[in-house]
């Protein structure tokens, strides 16, 4: 993928967050506890856990569908990201190799299972965050945080990272763009140029860093960022609220798995 | 009335690598007077400005603000009278929706949030920005960023009002709106830019600026229609002056 490919994908995933669906209306707060509480509740699952696993996919099916979100752009980003949870896992299956369990008179290692564990938390923990980013936008969310008692430092950073992340990378474009114009073939795109272009880059971010105070300071900025409230909780975030908190409980006290397994051979039976 | 005065007196001021970039600066600007600072690029007009407000200190000689002397002490206070408007919008915008960055000055006032909502309302209606408010910033055009950063700065009622390169990056329609905006504000009003045509359409002063001094202090009609005391400092006439 080049630059600019990858400055408008993330471009997208904002735009797509200023949509108008019944999940981007939901209080950001609403999405931000139910999205943490997912993701502890998926983790918290022990090592060789897998069928317990797969109900969860639900929850960002449902956001995904209700929320418009394309679910190629989604899959695209966790497919992006996935290296690291392969690389954690990959070695479970030959490190552990006793057997868990005998399908159909094939032995499953319980290394195996850990990996396929691994890779389902991972599939659904990191999906579910893209989709609380693609349908809260990131002020919404910032706002959240600070509201949720999260440090203000923490979630001022969090700000400035999002309302320069798309300067910074502009400026990159055009230092990037600059540099092909005039650099034919391999020559001029090489590691030694980079490594200046970079230099540059920082140069002029520390520069930029300047003026951004100084901005602030002419608005009487004194070490904290103030911010209104802007949000109130509706009875539509409270229910949302409940039924997932509902979805999470029953779904993992529960054997709702193993429990449907059972009906059906009952009824096959 | 006194606080709408700026009076540079002898105002040296020289960068710590040694660039003296001010030799003596003398001005007063009285109340409701609006003023364009002309000269060529490094003469010493954003140094200026960024005195304005104590951004900058000056390492000789006093600038006065109001009744007040700006030194390290009454910086914070010279900071609410004098609003400056930035050439570039992106180094100004820097709250993730405009909402967001008008009401940042007036939070910072420590104003309660109905008047903060009202002062945000009145600044963005200033700018026709209305609409704009849930926006965040990389979603706007330059003129958009423009009209927003200096809603921002309204919406602190400064007494005195400072812009770098107002027009530097809009279209000439935005200009244009700009220009009528700008001649709406009753405000003291010190103007830095090469954009000569506005400064004669918005300002009745003129004080052009050269290695750190000031060259000439007027009438803007009458300084910006010098050819020789133009050409000397890098500038040539207004377009609109030019007709030849």
């Amino acid at each position: 993928m080049t630059f600019d490919e990858t400055y408008f994908d993330i471009g997208r995933l904002d735009r797509l967050s200023y949509r108008d669906t019944c999940v981007h209306r939901l209080d950001p707060r609403a999405k931000v506890i139910v999205t943490m509480l997912f993701l502890i509740t998926v983790i918290s699952f022990p090592n060789y856990e897998v069928a317990a696993l797969v109900p969860f996919a639900l929850f960002p099916v449902l956001l995904l569908t209700l929320g418009e979100i394309p679910a190629r752009f989604i899959l695209r980003k966790v497919l992006l990201v996935s290296p690291f949870a392969l690389l954690i896992g990959i070695f479970n299956p030959f490190l552990d190799t006793r057997t868990a369990i005998v399908i159909a008179g094939l032995p499953i290692s319980a290394g195996l299972l850990s990996f396929l564990s691994i890779l389902l938390k991972f599939a659904l923990t990191v999906s579910a965050t893209l989709l609380l980013i693609a349908t809260t936008s990131f002020p919404g969310v910032c706002h959240a945080l600070r509201q949720l008692r999260f440090p203000a430092l923490f979630v001022s950073q969090l700000q400035f990272l999002y309302r320069y992340l798309f300067v910074l990378m502009e400026e990159a474009m055009r230092i990037i763009r600059a540099r092909d114009m005039r650099s034919f073939g391999k020559r001029g795109a090489g590691l030694k140029v980079f490594v200046r272009l970079i230099g540059i880059l920082f140069l002029r971010t520390v520069d930029r860093a300047e003026r951004i105070y100084y901005a602030m300071l002419s608005r009487g900025f004194q070490g904290d960022i103030p911010s209104l409230k802007r949000s109130h909780l509706a009875a539509a975030d409270l229910v949302f609220m409940a039924m997932t908190i509902a979805f999470l409980g029953v779904f993992r006290y529960f054997r709702i798995t193993e429990g449907i397994g059972r009906l059906a051979q009952e009824l096959i039976g | 009335m006194s606080h709408h005065i700026v009076e540079f007196k002898d105002v040296f001021f020289h960068y710590p690598d040694g660039t003296e970039a001010l030799r003596g600066i003398n001005f007063r600007i009285t109340h409701g007077e609006s003023v364009g600072i002309v000269g060529a690029n490094g003469a010493g007009k954003s140094t200026l400005l960024q005195h304005m407000n104590g951004y900058l200190m000056p390492t000789l000689g006093i600038v006065t603000i109001g009744d007040c002397r700006l030194s390290a002490k009454t910086r914070q206070e010279i900071r609410r009278k004098v609003g400056i408007v930035f050439q570039n919008p992106d180094d100004q915008l820097f709250m993730p929706t405009v909402f967001d960055d008008v009401a940042f000055g007036p939070l910072n006032l420590g104003l309660d949030e109905v008047s903060v909502r009202a002062r945000v309302m009145k600044a963005l209606g200033m700018v026709n920005g209305l609409a704009l408010q849930d926006k965040p910033p990389h979603h706007l055009s330059a003129g958009q960023k423009s009209s927003v950063a200096i809603a921002s700065v309204m919406a602190m009622e400064p007494d005195i009002l400072a812009m770098d390169e107002p027009a530097a990056s809009l279209d000439p329609r935005s200009r244009r709106l700009l220009i009528v905006l700008l001649n709406t504000f009753k405000h003291s009003k010190l103007i830095a830019s090469h954009d000569l045509d506005l400064i004669l359409d918005v300002c009745e002063r003129c004080i052009v600026i050269g290695n750190g001094t000031v060259v000439a202090d007027g009438p803007s009609a009458e300084i910006l229609s010098n050819r020789t005391l133009l050409e000397e400092n890098s500038l040539e006439l207004p377009l609109s002056l030019q007709r030849r």
